[in-house]
């Protein structure tokens, strides 16, 4: 069963690294947002290294909601979704799989993206560190939540948008604590560690509710 | 009690019981309505601190708590429908939303207002304040969705799994008060150790609530109604258009 | 009756109160009866409920 879902890991990260798969698409989009800002905001470099932590994950926020809504899609049309369930394979873990594939595909070059990003705004070392460490621990978290707006859309053709929309909600939490580990070695004595261990809470209880949930909404959809 | 959800899960049978039950809840709720309102401008004192402003608390607080009722109610019918498969839960949720969402906008307006004498500010981000607008974002987020899906079957159970999903904002709001730091004032109705607000503010702030509700109950009740028919109207449309081809 | 120095507000505030619960009664009740005004257009063309079929005589 492991074997089976590292395949189904390792398909769904290939494929987003294809051209019509997202991997680059939402990199690219996470450095327009970070070239934007500057645009926006005036370069004093002062003002964009406080908020630059903020900044980074909001990109990175958006980034990952980007590609999300086809997740399962392809499934759905091809009939694979319901050999998947006729497998015997439990749904809950082939949705937690792809959105693991998923994650590695998009999220992971965010965070490895971050640090360089980080240098446009001015970032100092050792808030580059963090924001780093919080959005390797956070993007999981999104990109799960993602997963359940993507399977409660799968049986629609349209609805990217929608998809994103109706997770943004429950993405807030995560980039509030994201943005306050992160920040926490810029804006005043704030302490790293507390917001930093709620988001890794996130992030583990998301990789719970998330296949579950997504599991649910895969059923009705096939029903 | 159960037996009476069983009872009722057939549409006519609702749909009967029902339009008898909907003049009562409409006299209720007036009545209600009307002795909460007396009670509110003309027996309620003023505040010592916040003068005749608090009177505003008498429309905001009520309209807070049917927020936060609307999405539990509707969280109890996702589990209906998921669960149990009961035909009606869905028309339930259904119906509720819109109505949750307009108690949940006059919270935050009304809240809103009322801020602006008392703290300043139209608005601040705060997590209680935060979190009902979220859980308005949430309304309109179900709405959208039941609107996206053709089929109701399908529809209700796709709704009812997001529901579930986001429940959890309702503890956060009723403990963001007592977790974080909030301008937004601590409990002081429903708390342990009981109510903190005096009795002459607490009774018109509790008749305002039962007629909140009531009027909550009529209107979902009529929401219900038109529910039911509108599938008649699509099932029929669909027999229609199949017969004429 | 006295409203204070911030009457406005306490209006304001019952106002756009009324204003919204009256909408949306007014929506529903609407909702309602063109509801059932198109359900009576198509009773009136014939097509009815299998369940309504069944009082009327053979």
């Amino acid at each position: 069963m492991i074997g089976a879902l590292a395949a189904i890991t390792g398909q769904t990260a290939r494929l987003s690294f294809r051209s019509g798969g997202g991997a680059f698409v939402g990199l690219v989009f996470f450095l327009a947002v970070v070239t934007i800002v500057p645009f926006g905001l005036g370069p004093d470099l002062n003002l964009l290294s406080r908020i630059g932590p903020a900044v980074l994950w909001i990109g990175a926020l958006l980034a990952a909601l980007l590609g999300i809504d086809r997740l399962f899609h392809e499934d759905h049309e091809d009939g694979s979704l319901d050999l998947l369930l006729l497998s015997g394979l439990p749904l809950e873990l082939v949705v937690l799989a792809r959105a693991l594939g998923h994650w590695l595909a998009t999220g992971l070059p965010l965070v490895i993206a971050a640090p360089l990003f980080g240098l446009l705004l001015g970032i100092p070392p050792l808030a580059l560190a963090a924001v780093t460490l919080t959005l390797l621990a956070g993007t999981p978290a999104l990109t799960l939540i993602g997963a359940i707006g993507a399977a409660l859309m799968t049986a629609l053709g349209r609805g990217g948008l929608l998809v994103a929309i109706l997770v943004l909600p429950f993405t807030i939490p995560v980039l509030i604590f994201g943005v306050s580990a992160a920040a926490a070695t810029i804006i005043g004595p704030a302490p790293f560690m507390p917001p930093f261990l709620i988001l890794c809470a996130f992030t583990l209880v998301s990789a719970v509710v998330a296949p579950i949930a997504g599991a649910a909404a895969l059923r009705a959809s096939l029903a | 009690m159960p037996m009476a959800f069983i009872e009722l899960a057939n549409p006519s049978r609702f749909l009967d019981w029902s339009g008898r039950l909907l003049p009562f809840l409409w006299v209720a709720t007036g009545v209600a309505l009307g002795i909460g309102l007396y009670l509110s401008f003309f027996v309620a004192p003023p505040d010592y601190q916040q003068g005749e402003t608090v009177r505003i608390m008498y429309i905001h607080v009520p309209s807070a708590w049917l927020a936060m009722f609307g999405y539990a109610l509707m969280a109890s019918a996702a589990l209906g429908t998921l669960v149990w498969r009961h035909p009606l839960a869905d028309v339930a949720a259904r119906s509720m939303a819109p109505i949750g969402a307009a108690f949940t906008f006059l919270a935050l307006v009304t809240g809103s207002l009322w801020g602006k004498p008392m703290w300043g500010t139209y608005w601040v981000w705060d997590a209680r304040l935060t979190s009902v607008l979220v859980l308005f974002l949430m309304y309109l987020g179900l709405i959208a969705l039941w609107r996206a899906v053709d089929d109701p079957g399908r529809a209700a159970r796709l709704v009812a799994v997001l529901i579930l999903v986001g429940a959890v904002n309702l503890p956060i709001i009723k403990f963001s008060v007592d977790w974080w730091n909030t301008l937004h004032q601590p409990a002081s109705v429903l708390r342990i150790g009981g109510p903190t607000i005096d009795a002459s503010m607490l009774w018109p702030l509790l008749i305002m609530a039962v007629a909140m509700m009531l009027f909550f109950l009529a209107l979902t009740t009529m929401a219900m109604r038109n529910e039911i028919l509108r599938r008649r109207l699509r099932t029929l449309q669909l027999t229609a258009a199949a017969t004429a081809g | 009756m006295d409203f204070g120095d911030h009457g406005g507000f306490i209006i304001a505030a019952y106002v756009v109160s009324a204003i919204v619960l009256a909408g949306l009664t007014g929506w529903i009740v609407l909702d309602g009866r063109a509801l059932r005004r198109r359900l009576a257009e198509l009773e009136a063309r014939g097509i009815r409920r299998r369940s309504a079929k069944a009082e009327t005589p053979p």
